[in-house]
């Protein structure tokens, strides 16, 4: 009865209102260009009545009585305004000031950057917008303090090297762990080891990426548990927002060139240096009694006859003497490169449904010979709102990367390795018709290799995310996730019986798939309520679950009846097929609690219980607590009015993180299968440890968020020490017992450092200028090995990488070069005995190997520099880093006194020649080795660099003119990548680590690697 | 808590967080056992030594780490050639690790070096994990299976003991350092695990009491693995190495008298063969699919399949009678010369061929004056005739080496022939301390009850 009576009062209601009917009409604009903003929510508070303003800034909503009507716009602040009756109601909105307020992703949620407590970098799409690279990390690179990048070469697509707050692990992996949307991506390398990693990060177009969150710390990390030691990187692209559907297209184009070269000697010289490098060996030989010779002339003749037998044979068809072919061979390693980018997009929605959907097509043509890949890609978000409590949506990535790739650096297939032929050999064999080879080539040409052989690896990448958001209370959603990451990988290779490799062969084919899938879900709960309005209180616990399986698969053969048939379909042979599976397992639960009195005292509590299937069965589960706790001094009274200080808060955590990136079975003793005389073999492969399990990294972080003059200036200062313990050590046991290493939680390592982080408004008026610089300084530490073990050093190999406790991660540690003897031309060393003096000697084994170069840098820095003026703006981006060394091993074959026969790089003429002669490069003698022992300072090079890592100049037409062609936003630019370099190194590039060894011992190499690429690009964007 | 247990007291939706709760423990429980995987590739050590197929098949392991490159796949016959090569051969590749060989002055931290000492380490450690385990062979089988262990560590022991420690000298105490005899498998880490160094005279018995007591149990044919008579023809070596002539001639001569084998007409068709041929005694099998050819790597010019890496030099070539067949087993290729034994890349690999038995057996018979088996003379001409040349009515030891050394020529033997012959290279002499290995630095690091070995 009651209902009934109530019910035909509310029709009544309704129709007394609808006659009341309010209309309200009007433009907004911007504050700071007064220029029309389009997609502006005009909400009438407390109902879900709204609209959206079109495409001149103007919009008309009707209210059913007096209301207070709410303009809201991402990154400007919200107006209320109470409306009586109909008007015309123009609004002006100003652009946020308080950048402080932005929200920061963190694992399983949000939070308001103010209220963090734990140390979290995070980069946006405009800060990377423009950038004319093809991967996510390569735009990053000296945007985020503490987080250090480096490719390890400039191939397309190569695999890149990412340190967040120093390498924490020997042995494990040191990459941190990638999630897309939610998603734990999986970056491991897929690879037959045919041709070099490619970075796993290629697949996403990085145009798509809406901000880039980096949990640094363990109180931002331990949500991760097992897996947050080596930090965390959370990418999350974008979506669609509430508004007119926003349509753009993006175009880039431009040409890519090497950063640097190096200079070799040409034909002449070449011939010069080795003649005389003859006569010298003959005399080093004869006076030493080496060979035996009983004369000095008989033992220059021998020399000087090998060596002129060697230029006939590199001379081929031409004459060495007369200079009849001099080759810059250097040349041919490169090529003209060409890249583009095309990008769309469409986004909008109502309030109920949004979406964002872009198309991209990206083509990079590598500086080195052959080397190219493109990228096809396409993103769909879906935001659906199905009832007022039921949310869900979906992430779905898909792409297609094919990869024209090239062989790692130690292969010599890999194109600047075709620098080893000297000038006099001739670039054509006239008697073949062909490219010169071996005999007459000094190695396989890899330019000749490059026209006989084709390699192609097609990736079909799909990260997708499925969720649904239930409101159970107002406080209280359960949120859902399924997801997952496929790979599907395919490699073509096909060389023919005219390359290198194939000649012996009769042309040699394969074909390698692999599918790797990532299985992700989690579910979890969100509790969120403020008590009496001091006491906000946050609550997330969950549990997760992933799935890890990879499948390969891998057929070779030989014998191809010719070149146009290069499937294994026409291999006359079948020389190997083979398969693999492997997987692993994660099952985890984690809580986190974030707890926020009076938005002034904040306090965050997260643990992570982890099981994993790598770890041994008296070890299945771990537990990863932090805990972290926040001030913000200027909520207090007492600065409240502060008028210079706008922001100050104090912060500090400690927590525990793991890393479990280790092999998949180390804990077990197994046995290997093989083959011998095609019989099946098994041999004992990796001795057993049931107790293994994951590295801990405890991490103490005390930090200041600042902001002065209303936040103009503002910024972050750290410190951070990291503590690694019970590493997982591939500790080196004797050979004798039939194994080399054992895995066992056994050594610590410390990372210790500051973090600094200035945005700076320093114009604000018709000409603005902002700037973000951020350093970090990394000092990283080895404390502890295996009992009794102060040095590992792999294989003692000729990299000089070493473990040694009391210095940092893969210190090069040989002998200390001493430069050429005066009297006679030997190279020298310094003896170094233990308290001695500045004593040296020829005799390479009697120098005993100190530490003599530190790969990793003292520190490093980046500066982002915005200047604009009415449409015109002009970004710098500076990079850099300081106090690496980089040990050149290359030059062991191009820089060494004619050790080799390798042609030499031009430094090498300032050879020793008569007594007296003061130089670092001992007398040239052929074949022996002078000096120029690999392991030896000789090679090392210091790698600091300021890097003008891009410049974009960019030019927005004036929204008078834009509108009148239809369009929203009009923007020309062009831009540069790696524009210059300023350094000493004498390599060809500083920003190098060797594909052929990646390591985290084996460390700032490099070995006939691919120098940078310089970009120089146009590009267009269009709004419509 | 309370505030949580309220919100299930009074919400509207008690029953989804039932469904929810039930969905969460029934995907949740269930998966304790998920954790507990088995690798798809390999298998554990219970099972791997378990059984008699599979104790088997990890001494077919024991043959597959016995060839690969830092073994017999190549690297032992390519340094012995490299180590005392001066003048006749030409080191010209980019390895550091050969070239330092070829100079004669290695550095402890030598790949190669470490790559023979770690790989035969592993060989022995998987013929010591079989021999614990004979008892889950089929019993028919047990003595063939105990047989090839015990060869294949004798034969390790013996290449590991001339390799790194001094020559053995006849009537000698032969106290000087050899390496480690490990003769149990390793299972685990203790302070057994830090090994010291035994003598050379030690090593040179337990290689010779493996490949004696190999020689007894094996049968006398047995595919390509080992028989009794590949343990002989290593017997023969080792005792020709000690200069103990009697017992290498009567070894030498068993191999012969076994009636296997023979000496093929035409010594080309001795390399590069799919089969083992007649006169393999003992060859690592190479095909497309399976093996890895070291010798061809770094012998074979690039045309073949391999580096090109060592050149003969004129002087060797001058060695022979321009009538001698064994000529044609070198070719010129772009003004560098290079022998062709190895040009086939998936060939299998000669370890032991017949020749050298007839070789060892004339050698020691006239050495000591005796005919086991045969006359000297006839041995001699046997491989001399073969090689297209006259047959000598007249012949000395010398004449016997000078016929091995061209016979043989880059498979593997001459440094070991400087050595037991007294020689020198170049302006060194046999027992210069540079011409033996230095101990791995690696193990020298990890275990200090190793001992360098002077001159290192």
């Amino acid at each position: 009865m009651n209902k009934i009576v109530l019910f035909s009062f509310a029709c009544l209601l309704s129709a007394y209102t609808h006659a009341q009917n309010i209309s309200v009409k009007g433009n907004i604009k911007s504050a700071e260009d007064n220029e029309p903003l389009i997609g502006v929510t005009i909400l009438e508070e407390g109902t879900v009545n709204g609209t959206v303003t079109d495409i001149d800034g103007n919009y008309t909503i009707s209210l059913p009585s007096p209301a207070t009507l709410v303009f809201s716009f991402v990154g400007y602040e919200p107006q209320k305004i109470k409306v009586t009756a109909s008007s015309v109601l123009n609004v002006i909105l100003k652009q946020s000031q308080n950048i402080l307020d932005d929200i920061v992703v963190v694992g399983y949620g949000t939070e308001i950057k103010t209220q963090v407590t734990g140390s979290i970098s995070q980069v946006k799409a405009e800060d990377i917008e423009l950038t004319p690279v093809s991967t996510v990390e390569q735009a990053l690179q000296g945007k985020a303090a503490g987080v250090f990048i480096e490719a390890n070469n400039g191939k397309v697509g190569a695999a890149m090297r990412i340190r967040i707050r120093g390498s924490s692990s020997i042995n494990a992996d040191n990459q941190p762990l990638f999630v897309v949307d939610g998603v734990a991506i999986n970056t491991t390398y897929v690879n037959d080891g045919t041709y070099v990693y490619l970075n796993p990060l290629n697949d996403i177009d990085f145009n798509d990426i809406e901000s880039i969150d980096i949990l640094k710390d363990a109180s931002a990390a331990a949500i991760y548990g097992s897996r947050g030691a080596n930090g965390v990187v959370i990418i999350t692209t974008k979506r669609g927002k509430q508004g007119a559907a926003k349509i753009t297209f993006d175009h880039q184009f431009g040409l890519s060139t090497p950063s640097r070269l190096r200079e070799f000697m040409n034909g002449q010289q070449y011939v010069d240096y080795y003649t005389q490098a003859a006569i010298n060996a003959g005399e080093y030989d004869f006076a030493n009694n080496i060979t035996g010779y009983d004369t000095e002339e008989e033992a220059i003749d021998k020399y000087l006859n090998n060596v002129e037998k060697r230029f006939d044979k590199m001379a081929g068809w031409s004459d060495w003497r007369t200079g009849e072919v001099d080759v810059d061979w250097q040349s041919y390693a490169f090529q003209q490169a060409v890249s583009s980018t095309t990008d769309f997009s469409a986004s909008g929605g109502t309030e109920n449904f949004l979406y964002y959907t872009s198309f991209g097509y990206s083509l990079q043509e590598g500086i080195m010979l052959g080397n190219a890949g493109n990228r096809l890609s396409a993103l769909i978000n879906l935001d659906a709102k199905l009832t007022p409590k039921l949310k869900i949506g979906q992430t779905l990535n898909l792409a297609r990367s094919i990869n024209n790739d090239i062989p790692d650096d130690n292969s010599f297939q890999t194109p600047l390795q075709i620098v080893a032929e000297p000038g006099i050999v001739p670039f054509i064999d006239t008697v073949t018709g062909d490219y010169t080879n071996p005999p007459t080539a000094l190695y396989a040409n890899p330019y000749a290799d490059f026209q006989y052989t084709k390699g192609e690896i097609t990736t079909f990448r799909t990260i997708g995310n499925f969720f649904a958001e239930l409101q159970l209370l107002p406080s209280l959603t359960l949120r859902g996730e399924a997801g997952g990451d496929i790979t599907n990988l395919t490699q073509f290779y096909y060389t023919s019986d005219k390359s290198s490799i194939g000649q012996s062969s009769g042309g040699l084919g394969e074909s390698y798939s692999a599918r790797v899938q990532v299985f992700n879900s989690k579910l979890y709960f969100n509790y969120n309520k403020t008590f009496d309005s001091v006491h906000a209180i946050n609550f997330t616990p969950g549990v997760e679950y992933l799935k890890y399986d990879d499948f390969t698969t891998i057929v070779e053969g030989t014998g191809f009846p010719n070149e146009k048939l290069q499937t294994l379909a026409s291999a006359s042979t079948i020389t190997n097929g083979s398969s693999t599976i492997s997987y692993y397992r994660f099952l985890s639960y984690f809580a986190r609690l974030n707890y926020v009195h009076n938005n002034k005292y904040l306090l965050n509590l997260t643990g992570r219980v982890d099981g994993s299937s790598r770890f041994g069965a008296n070890n299945k589960y771990g537990f990863f607590p932090s805990a972290s706790a926040g001030w913000i001094i200027t909520n207090e009274k007492f600065l409240k009015n502060s008028t210079t200080l706008s922001f100050l808060k104090l912060r500090a955590s400690y927590g525990i993180t793991g890393n479990a990136e280790i092999g998949n079975f180390n804990y077990l003793g197994i046995y290997g299968v093989g083959s011998y005389g095609e019989d099946p073999a098994l041999y004992p492969s990796t001795i057993a440890n049931p107790d293994l399990t994951w590295e801990k990294t405890a991490q103490t972080d005390v930090g200041v968020d600042y902001g002065f003059f209303n936040d103009r200036l503002n910024g972050e200062i750290d410190y951070y020490i990291k503590n690694t313990s019970d590493l997982l050590l591939d500790v080196p046991v004797p050979a004798t017992s039939g194994y080399s290493i054992q895995t066992q939680n056994i050594g610590k390592l410390v990372n210790k450092g500051f973090e600094f982080v200035i945005n700076a408004d320093i114009f604000d008026n018709d000409f603005k200028w902002n700037t973000n610089f951020n350093i970090a300084f990394n000092k990283n530490e080895v404390t502890e090995l295996a009992n009794g073990q102060t040095i590992i050093d792999y294989g003692a190999s000729d990299f000089m990488n070493v473990v040694m406790v009391g210095q940092p991660l893969g210190v090069f540690y040989g002998a200390e070069f001493a430069g050429a003897d005066p009297d006679n031309g030997d190279g020298l060393w310094y003896v170094n005995a233990p308290g001695g003096g500045e004593e040296t000697t020829n005799d390479f084994t009697l120098a005993n190997y100190v530490i003599v170069g530190d790969p990793n840098p003292d520190f490093f820095a980046g500066m982002s520099n915005s200047f604009s003026f009415k449409g015109i703006q002009l970004d710098v981006n500076l990079q850099g880093v300081y106090g690496n060394d980089i040990n050149l091993q290359g030059d062991f074959f191009m820089s060494s006194n004619a050790s080799q026969y390798d042609n030499q790089t031009v430094d090498q003429l300032e050879a020793w020649q008569e007594p007296g002669d003061i130089t670092d490069v001992p007398e040239n003698r052929l074949l022996f080795d002078n000096g120029t022992q690999s392991r030896s300072s000789r090679y090392l090079s210091d790698g600091s660099y300021l890097r003008l890592k891009n410049v974009t100049l960019s030019y927005t037409f004036p929204s008078a003119t834009i509108r009148k062609m239809k369009m929203n936003n009009l923007r020309v630019y062009a831009s540069s990548y790696n524009l210059y370099t300023l350094t000493n190194y004498r390599g060809w590039d500083p920003e190098v680590s060797t594909d052929a060894f990646t390591d985290n011992v084996y460390y700032g190499l490099d070995f006939y690697s691919a120098p940078q690429p310089k970009t120089v690009v146009l590009g267009i964007s269009i709004e419509l | 808590m309370k505030v949580i247990y309220n919100i299930f007291k009074h919400s509207p939706f008690t029953t989804h967080y039932s469904l929810i709760f039930i969905l969460l423990l029934t995907i949740f429980t269930s998966c304790e056992d998920i954790l507990d995987l088995e690798p798809a590739q390999s298998i554990s050590n219970e099972i791997a030594l378990g059984d008699d197929e599979s104790v088997k098949q990890a001494l077919a392991g024991a043959y597959d780490y016995l060839s690969v490159s830092s073994l017999f796949g190549g690297e032992i016959m390519r340094n012995a050639e490299l180590y005392a090569g001066e003048g006749e051969i030409l080191w010209v590749g980019t390895f550091t690790a050969p070239k330092e060989i070829f100079q004669r002055n290695i550095l402890s931290t030598n790949t190669d070096v470490s790559g023979l000492w770690n790989n035969a380490y592993i060989v022995i450690n998987a013929c010591n994990a079989i021999l614990g385990a004979l008892d889950v062979v089929n019993e028919d089988d047990r003595n063939q299976v105990e047989g090839e262990a015990k060869f294949l560590r004798g034969l390790c022991y013996f290449e590991l003991t001339r390799s790194f420690g001094q020559q053995y000298e006849t009537g000698g105490g032969n106290t000087q350092a050899g390496v480690p005899m490990v003769l149990t498998a390793t299972t685990g880490f203790d302070e057994s695990s830090f090994v010291t160094r035994n003598t050379v005279e030690e090593g040179y018995a337990q290689a010779i009491a493996d490949l004696t007591s190999a020689e007894s149990l094996m049968e006398d044919e047995n595919d390509f693995y080992a028989n009794s008579s590949v343990a002989a023809a290593i017997l023969a070596r080792v005792y020709l190495q000690m200069g103990d002539y009697a017992n290498a001639g009567n070894a030498a001569d068993r191999v012969i008298n076994s009636g296997n084998y023979e000496l093929l007409a035409n010594i080309a068709e001795c390399f590069g063969q799919e089969e083992n041929t007649d006169e393999d005694v003992f060859a690592i099998q190479i095909s497309e699919q399976d093996g890895t050819n070291a010798m061809n790597l770094y012998f074979a010019p690039t045309i073949y399949g391999g580096r090109g890496d060592i050149e003969i030099e004129a002087a060797h070539l001058a060695l022979y009678d321009p009538s001698d067949i064994r000529l044609t087993l070198f070719e010129e290729i772009g003004g560098s010369t290079y022998t062709s034994k190895f040009n086939t890349e998936f060939g299998n690999l000669p370890v032991i061929r017949l020749a050298e038995m007839y070789l060892i057996r004339a050698e020691c018979n006239e050495r000591l004056g005796t005919s086991v088996g045969d006359d000297p003379l006839n041995d001699y001409n046997a491989v001399h005739t073969r090689a297209g040349l006259t047959a000598a009515s007249d012949i000395n030891v010398d004449d016997i080496l000078y016929e091995r050394r061209l016979e043989l020529a880059m498979e593997g033997f001459k440094i070991w022939d400087v050595k037991r012959l007294h020689g020198t290279v170049a302006t060194m002499n046999y027992n210069d301390p540079k011409l033996i290995y230095p101990i791995p630095q690696g193990d020298l690091d990890v275990n200090p009850n190793l001992v360098q070995n002077p001159g290192y």
